[in-house]
């Protein structure tokens, strides 16, 4: 039991040990720009593009049922136009950040982790090292930097988004007036509202794509062990979303 | 030159390299024969630095490989092709792509970039393929476009890991043909790591063979042809027992 405990306890330091290294190998690549820059505005395209209609439909449907349980909520208590309150303050603080992030770990890490485990067990990570490139500044940074620059810029949009999806609803479903909803919406609003939300989602597409891209790295085995990493990578990037969003509202708001 | 010093690795626990010392000197292709998993794969990549020893070392031109930092890794490696077993080429990218990408490292500029991605593919047959991804290639062609990543470098060395396993007669004689042409024009040093003897005797100036993670005999093709250690008799005649 105790071994048990001890062996546990001394590969999870071994874990942390490891990202430690990879994050420092990634940050010893940051001068080579020559190599990752071209490669960075390559991946920032591809997460754009891939990851705009997830987090979008998300969004939309996160709306249209906020504003319809604050409804329900408040019937009667708190005058309704507080929808626009729980509607807007909730898309931009909490769920546009996390939600999106959830469903990105799945798409743009599970696809990360595929594909450069794939490059790993197929030896082109090894051939790119042997034709003099670093993958730390081939592989790792243009993902991370994409991730970590594209998130904010896709939870901006999905924040928007809830809150027009949300407005749209209490328009058409809760009698309630345009001018209501910016009421609520502009009663508490503080801009710390927008800048906390987009800094959450910067650093969830940064853990993303470094989860990505450190499991995607340490694939062994063929298919199987390629599955796995994508799985692994996955649990990890979700994990790690919900104890960075507990961690950022006890030390920001 | 390369030099392998009493190279030890282990993997889990598992001992595959247990005192590999061997020399191969300039201008020569030095075939590493063995059964499979004896870490003939495994002492070609200490070469390049991609595994580092648990023991012993390899000297390449008389740096040891594994004190060099990530610069040192970086130069050794601009004067190293490595042909890799499954071709290892880059699936997103071109034939000719795949091509450039080790000469736009080097700094070259496009016309020399250009001339030589066609000289290369030229000398492997493939004048016309450089739009073509390498999942619409066949084995055969693959492994060339691997060889002619490796000779577009115009290394001094050049590595090759298994190069016709896998592959039908006709076209394993293809590549035997190539690495034999690829010495001959380039000149360059070669370390072959396969158990083709077939291949073995085509290009191999000297004949290696890796036993329990030492070299158990090296010799020329006739030395080698001629040999009364059974091990390495069975082995080169392919008997069961």
């Amino acid at each position: 039991m105790i071994q048990t405990i001890g062996r546990r306890s001394v590969a999870a330091i071994e874990s942390v040990g490891r990202v430690g290294h990879f994050v420092m190998d990634m940050v010893r690549a940051l001068p080579d720009i020559g190599t990752w820059f071209g490669l960075t505005i390559v991946q920032m395209r591809r997460i754009g593009v891939d990851s705009l209609p997830v987090a979008l439909f998300i969004a939309a449907f996160t709306g249209v049922v906020l504003a319809l349980q604050a409804s329900y909520t408040f019937t009667g208590a708190v005058p309704l136009y507080f929808v626009g309150t729980l509607v807007g303050k909730t898309m931009m603080l909490e769920l546009g950040p996390v939600l999106a992030g959830l469903a990105l770990a799945g798409r743009v890490g599970a696809s990360m982790a595929a594909e450069l485990g794939t490059m790993k067990v197929t030896e082109q990570v090894d051939a790119l090292e042997t034709l003099a490139y670093d993958p730390q500044s081939y592989l790792v940074v243009p993902r991370v930097l994409a991730g970590t620059l594209m998130f904010p810029v896709i939870v901006a949009f999905a924040m928007a988004t809830g809150i027009i999806t949300g407005w749209l609803t209490s328009l058409v479903l809760l009698d309630l007036s345009t001018p209501d909803f910016l009421k609520g919406l502009k009663l508490f609003y503080v801009f710390k509202d927008v800048w906390f939300g987009l800094l959450k989602s910067a650093t969830f597409g940064f853990t993303i794509t470094l989860v990505g891209c450190i499991v995607g790295l340490a694939t062994r085995g063929g298919a199987e062990g390629v599955g796995r990493a994508t799985t692994r990578a996955v649990v990890y990037s979700a994990i790690l979303i919900l104890v960075l969003d507990a961690f950022l509202a006890v030390v920001l708001l | 030159m390369i030099e392998f010093q009493d190279l030890h690795k282990g993997f889990d626990g598992k001992q595959v390299l247990q005192g590999l010392s061997l020399k191969i000197r300039d201008a020569e292709t030095v075939v590493i024969i063995g059964y499979s998993g004896t870490g003939k794969s495994v002492a070609l990549k200490h070469i390049v630095g991609l595994l580092h020893p648990d023991a012993g070392d390899v000297i390449v031109d008389g740096q040891a490989v594994s004190t060099l930092d990530r610069d040192g890794l970086t130069g050794l490696r601009r004067g190293i092709g490595y042909v890799f077993q499954f071709a290892a080429l880059f699936d997103s990218l071109t034939v000719a792509e795949n091509l450039e990408l080790g000469l736009k490292r080097r700094g070259l500029g496009e016309e020399e970039i250009e001339e030589r991605v066609r000289e290369a593919l030229a000398l492997v047959d493939l004048s016309g393929t450089g739009e073509r991804m390498p999942a619409e290639l066949s084995g055969g062609m693959r492994k060339r476009v691997g060889i002619a990543r490796a000779i577009a470098l115009r290394p001094r060395y050049i590595l090759y890991d298994e190069p016709t396993t896998g592959l039908d007669p006709v076209t394993s004689a293809v590549i035997d043909r190539l690495m034999v042409r690829t010495r001959e024009h380039l000149g360059v040093t070669g370390v072959v790591v396969t158990h083709d003897m077939r291949s073995a005797y085509t290009v191999g100036d000297r004949i290696a063979m890796l036993y329990e993670g030492r070299i158990r005999q090296v010799g020329s093709v006739e030395e080698i042809q001629r040999t009364e250690d059974p091990v390495v008799r069975q082995f080169i005649e392919g008997r069961a027992e």
